[in-house]
């Protein structure tokens, strides 16, 4: 899911490294260099705070590449929420009943919000939205690569709501228990809604499949189409992830990627089955040693296509944001410059 | 700080945003948004941090107006479980028997 | 991996009694404890008409504001598009039933149409819809602009309509009216925003009225719909002054003139409240109905 930088091992803090702000006010630390003992206490307490299971608060000190790999990781997961919020959003005004038509406008506002909160705690580590925004759409920050693919029927609404949001959700609960507080507590907001969202999505798809052959048939082929991208969103396998240690080390990552993926077909194979419908992979049987499920390859070499930017809707999703923020600058623009006027007049 | 004469920033600047809920005692930070001016600010947090939820206290406060401590005293704990996680929810079934929802 | 370190999902997932809740619109019933049967006194045919008036004008323009989710300027303004959007949404689901009901009324021994049949499998000459609605707004200043019209001259229909002597239309009314109060002063700040931001804004919002204005008109026509439902529908025609002074009142605090120019006229003398739209009415019905039609008789 999350390119993760490349960094080593926490060492102490250098000199001139500390960024402004983080400094606290009492410590006298003017000029810290390489091995002063301000400096290392700084770093004790912070590898402290993580062995101790406490959270990094926004005022802490932290390694310069904690507070950057955070920002990123942050902010990928806020891009992901705000672009999500495109391919659901492609049924709204199709929605084939008015009550499925109020949850999934609701659901797709959920989904902004998610986002907000989560710019709204890469924030406090120094990040600006209006810069992360930019590095979107520019291409240097990623989301989630699962909403570049296609919705194409009514039916992908229910199997992102039972399959996407299922796979977020295992994503997502350990991050509950994030390093970094606010994070953590973005977090767990989130995890709250998202249950409901995949709720909705799955009592759609049984509605569905209790309903006419061509409403089961369009389940089907939703979930024919969904389930490999979803298994790649837990990003590529452990050995091909370098960075995975020293996330876990600092309280980023909680699991491995296969560790969650393995969870993830777990947890939703019994639902497939109390659904009716048949997961597309000839390789999944339950393995009574293991006490998992056995599961086929993914398509590694479709998942670096769509991360690289070839997938079928990189382009689409990218412009629509773009298109969004380029297009509002003048409204964004009135209102500040309205604000400013006003202000000067209260203060005059 | 003041902005220079006749510039004007684009961006919107940050709030902070506490709740009071409706039995609460006092506000809470929950966290922040952008917005123009105050008055625009206390219109989106009410919709996005109170889902409009009638009865809620909101303070917003621009965030360069708040000075903070040293980094050894924690933020104020944050509680989700006071805010009203559904806006407006509606009953759907599912069978007691789906395992892991 | 132990089950344990999923114990925060399972107390989440688990935290509430029910397990049913999921998102929708109207938690609490405005219509609890309210009789729904149609009063005697009251034609439940212009009743049934008249309810998909005012549905249909809801129904539609949500529509037109749902298009513009994931196309606003700030994220901020997502959150309150689509409150926006989900309350007239509520609002139509409310109309489009009562309209039902009354027709119902009319049967012997049968139900009437319920709110998706009248949502989905009526064709073009049947909505009832004002033609303000219809158009997709060319930019924000347009949506701002609409949406002041609209709801502003909504807002005091709802308020007369709070008093209905059709028990439930006033139960609508009366939700209605809080939810247009927060719709209407939501379009009033950004036209004034955008009236007194910058010259290019200014510019924008101007033209903007122009292009909305001769649309407006059509909002205070008498029809004989409301004529035949006296102490039961509201008279649009006495709505205009009240309407009008509340339009300039954001004009003024906007640095906008009120836009000149004639009326819209209309087809054979026939308009939105006869059946009778713009083009761009068609595709939208076309958008907003294809997959329900392509299941006729289909539960979702």
């Amino acid at each position: 899911m999350t390119a993760l930088p490349q960094t080593g091992l926490p060492g102490p803090a250098l000199a001139g490294a500390v960024p402004a702000g983080a400094v606290p006010a009492g410590a006298g630390l003017a000029g810290a260099g390489p091995g002063h003992d301000g400096a290392s206490d700084l770093q004790a307490h912070f590898d402290q705070t993580l062995s101790r299971e406490r959270r990094i608060e926004p005022r802490d000190w932290m390694p310069d590449a904690y507070r950057s790999t955070m920002i990123r990781q942050i902010a990928q997961h806020a891009h992901s929420e705000i672009i999500g919020m495109q391919p659901e959003g492609n049924w709204i005004t199709r929605a084939p009943s008015l009550r499925r038509k109020v949850i999934l406008i609701a659901k797709v506002q959920d989904e902004a919000g998610h986002g907000m909160y989560l710019y709204s705690a890469a924030e406090t580590l120094g990040a600006d939205r209006a810069d992360l925004t930019d590095k979107l759409v520019h291409g240097r920050q990623k989301y989630s690569s699962i909403f570049n693919y296609p919705t194409l029927t009514y039916a992908d609404v229910g199997v992102i709501g039972w399959l996407v949001d299922g796979a977020a959700i295992c994503n997502q609960v350990p991050l509950c228990r994030s390093s970094y507080g606010p994070y953590a507590r973005a977090m767990v907001r989130i995890c709250k809604e998202e249950s409901f969202h995949q709720r909705q999505g799955y009592e759609l798809l049984m509605t569905m499949m209790r309903g006419t052959a061509a409403q089961r048939a369009m389940v089907q082929d939703a979930t024919d189409r969904f389930w490999w991208p979803s298994l790649m969103m837990f990003g590529p396998p452990d050995d091909q992830s370098p960075n995975t240690a020293q996330s876990m080390a600092w309280g980023i990552k909680r699991h491995t990627n296969d560790e969650l993926r393995q969870r993830f077909v777990d947890m939703t194979v019994p639902q497939a089955e109390k659904l009716g419908v048949t997961l597309p992979d000839p390789d999944l049987r339950w393995n009574a040693e293991r006490g998992h499920y056995d599961f086929g390859s993914v398509d590694w070499d479709e998942f670096m296509a769509v991360i690289k930017g070839n997938g079928p809707c990189n382009a689409q999703r990218m412009a629509r944001r773009k298109a969004a923020h380029d297009e509002g600058a003048w409204v964004r623009e009135a209102a500040a410059a309205y604000a400013a006027k006003h202000a000067r007049e209260e203060a005059a | 700080m003041t902005e220079p004469q006749g510039q004007v920033r684009s961006g919107w600047p940050l709030y902070e945003v506490f709740l009071r809920g409706k039995r609460g005692l006092n506000h809470v930070h929950v966290g922040s948004l952008h917005a123009a001016d105050p008055q625009m600010a206390l219109r989106h947090a009410r919709d996005l941090y109170t889902r409009r939820n009638e009865g809620v206290s909101i303070w917003v406060v621009a965030a360069r107006d708040i000075t903070a401590s040293s980094p050894d005293e924690k933020d104020p704990f944050f509680a989700p479980s006071g805010d009203k996680v559904y806006r407006h929810p509606t009953f759907y079934e599912i069978p007691d028997d789906v395992p892991h929802m | 991996m132990t089950e344990d370190e999923f114990a925060a999902y399972q107390s989440l997932s688990g935290e509430t009694e029910d397990h049913r809740w999921a998102f929708g619109t109207g938690f609490t019933d405005p219509l609890e404890g309210i009789d729904t049967s149609v009063p005697d006194s009251v034609d439940a045919q212009a009743l049934a008409t008249y309810c998909l008036m005012l549905g249909d004008d809801a129904l539609v323009y949500s529509h037109r504001l749902q298009q513009w989710m994931t196309r606003m300027p700030e994220l901020e303004e997502e959150t309150a598009l689509a409150n926006i959007a989900l309350d007239l949404l509520g609002q139509a689901r409310m109309l489009l039933a009562r309209a039902g009901r009354a027709e119902g009324a009319l049967l012997t021994g049968g139900n009437g149409p319920d709110e998706d049949e009248l949502a989905y499998f009526r064709d073009e000459h049947e909505f009832r819809n004002v033609r303000l609605v219809e158009a997709l707004d060319a930019d924000f200043a347009e949506l701002a602009g609409r949406l002041l019209v609209f709801s502003a001259w909504r807002l005091a229909l709802f308020a007369r309509l709070a008093e209905s002597a059709d028990p439930v239309l006033a139960a609508i009314a009366a939700k209605g009216v809080k939810e247009l109060t927060y719709h209407r002063d939501y379009a009033a700040q950004w036209v004034i925003r955008l009236g007194d931001g910058t010259p290019l804004s200014h510019g924008k919002m101007q033209a903007a009225l122009g292009t909305i204005w001769p649309l407006v008109d059509e909002l205070f026509e008498a029809d004989p719909v409301t004529a035949a439902l006296p102490g039961v529908a509201a008279d649009p025609a006495g709505l205009r002054g009240e309407v009008g002074a509340v339009l300039d009142a954001v004009f003024a605090a906007a640095t906008l003139d009120r836009p000149g120019g004639a009326p819209m006229a209309r087809v054979a003398g026939k308009s939105g409240r006869d059946g009778v739209h713009t083009e761009a009415f068609g595709y939208l019905l076309a958008e907003l109905q294809s997959v329900a039609r392509a299941h006729p008789g289909a539960t979702w």
